[in-house]
């Protein structure tokens, strides 16, 4: 098709993606490299190309918005990354080698995955326990401002949290997502962070994570121009216009919607890996 | 301290937004330009040097493609990932987190690493 078409459309479709992942908070990349692939007939190299960009755009134009709030803890973010980007580093090395058939069956795996862990309950109050001794040695907790306002939480199981970190860069790096989801599950369930801190956290190492597996990207021809383009420009618009609609717009329903789509995806995904047409 | 933080986040912002706007430019002379031609991406044959290495990205930028703009753009994208982690760095450091700021430095070297090794 012209490239103006293929340009439009996949613009509209990044704007969808963006919108849809701003309001829900659910991280709308993950359904454009599916999208691309099969519903534009896009290679899944360039699709996992084009949403690695998206996915360190929206994270970054997000980044003011969660540090202003406060939640971000810096300290933990930088010590899981140094997991993640390990990870990253690898998964985006072990892509390159891979059939993207084999790509496709994970993507769809890894989508069924969310859409089920979607219906899991936010967050589990922990027993009182006492927190790892990691955490307490490198005050992990400690606001680098010795802030007032600063809120106190014990950190647990922090050896779980920055395997979990790792298999998140690894899933970043071999499928071009931002593994926001796993980062939350990390820091949410194996080391018990409150929710804001989880995600605020997440949304800024996310960025990072991306960029260790672009230079793989990038060297292996993956992000191609006319793709990206459309991509990034679409998903970032999208996402602004999310952030201003009504927060309150029924999102428990957009939610299911959201988890559904995911469902379908994964679906085709794994079947057209399975069945080789890739 | 707190300031500091948002510093980071503010300058995230406008890194997107030049990056974006970049990335737009190029857009717009790519689809002046080319924007009748038909386009197939079914099959990978790989981006060529000229659009994924950052030499040819800026003799391409330099020759007003539409295409080396849009990845210049990009370039600026991550670029703006490596400076979340120096300002971060920066930041450690400034506050005295000495375990911090050798944290940092790993993940800022790990990208360097991707970047250079393997990138451009």
């Amino acid at each position: 098709m012209p490239v103006i078409v293929f340009s439009l459309l996949v613009f509209a479709v990044a704007y969808a993606a963006g919108l849809l992942g701003a309001m829900t908070g659910l991280g709308g990349g993950v359904v454009l490299v599916p999208v691309l692939v099969l519903l534009f007939h896009v290679n899944i190299h360039y699709a996992m190309g084009a949403s690695l960009i998206a996915v360190m755009a929206t994270s970054s134009g997000a980044a003011a918005a969660f540090i202003k709030e406060g939640y971000t803890n810096l300290r933990v973010g930088m010590f899981l990354e140094m997991a993640a980007v390990v990870g990253a580093i690898g998964g985006a090395v072990l892509a390159a080698h891979l059939q993207p058939q084999v790509i496709a069956i994970v993507f769809g795996a890894m989508l069924l995955i969310s859409a089920a862990l979607s219906y899991r309950k936010r967050h589990t109050e922990h027993a009182p326990r006492p927190p790892h001794p990691w955490a307490l040695a490198l005050r992990l907790a400690d606001r680098s401002d010795g802030d007032e306002r600063s809120v106190e939480y014990p950190i647990y199981r922090v050896p779980a949290g920055f395997g979990l970190m790792a298999v998140a860069g690894a899933l970043s790096g071999l499928l071009g997502i931002g593994s926001g989801a796993v980062k939350v599950l990390a820091m949410d369930q194996a080391m018990g962070l409150p929710y804001k801190v989880s995600t605020a956290t997440s949304n800024f190492i996310i960025g990072i994570t991306a960029a260790a597996s672009a230079g793989v990207y990038l060297s292996h021809g993956y992000i191609d121009p006319g793709v990206t383009m459309p991509v990034m420009l679409g998903v970032l618009a999208g996402a602004v216009g999310g952030a201003r609609i009504l927060v309150g717009a029924r999102l428990d329903v957009l939610r299911i919607v959201f988890s559904l789509v995911i469902f379908a995806l994964g679906v085709e995904m794994l079947y057209n890996g399975l069945t080789g047409a890739f | 301290m707190a300031r500091m933080e948002q510093l980071i986040g503010y300058v995230l912002l406008a890194g997107v937004v030049a990056s974006a706007a970049v990335v737009a430019v190029g857009g717009a002379i790519y689809l002046l330009g080319h924007g009748a031609t038909t386009i197939d991406y079914t099959t990978f044959r790989g981006v060529p040097g000229t659009y994924a290495q950052v030499r040819g990205i800026l003799d391409s930028t330099r020759a007003f493609s539409g295409r080396g703009i849009i990845q210049l753009g990009l370039l600026l994208l991550v670029a703006v990932q490596v400076l979340r982690v120096a300002l971060t760095l920066w930041l450690f450091r400034r506050s005295g987190d000495r375990h911090f700021v050798w944290i940092s430095l790993f993940v800022l070297l790990g990208l360097l690493y991707s970047l250079l090794g393997h990138g451009a």
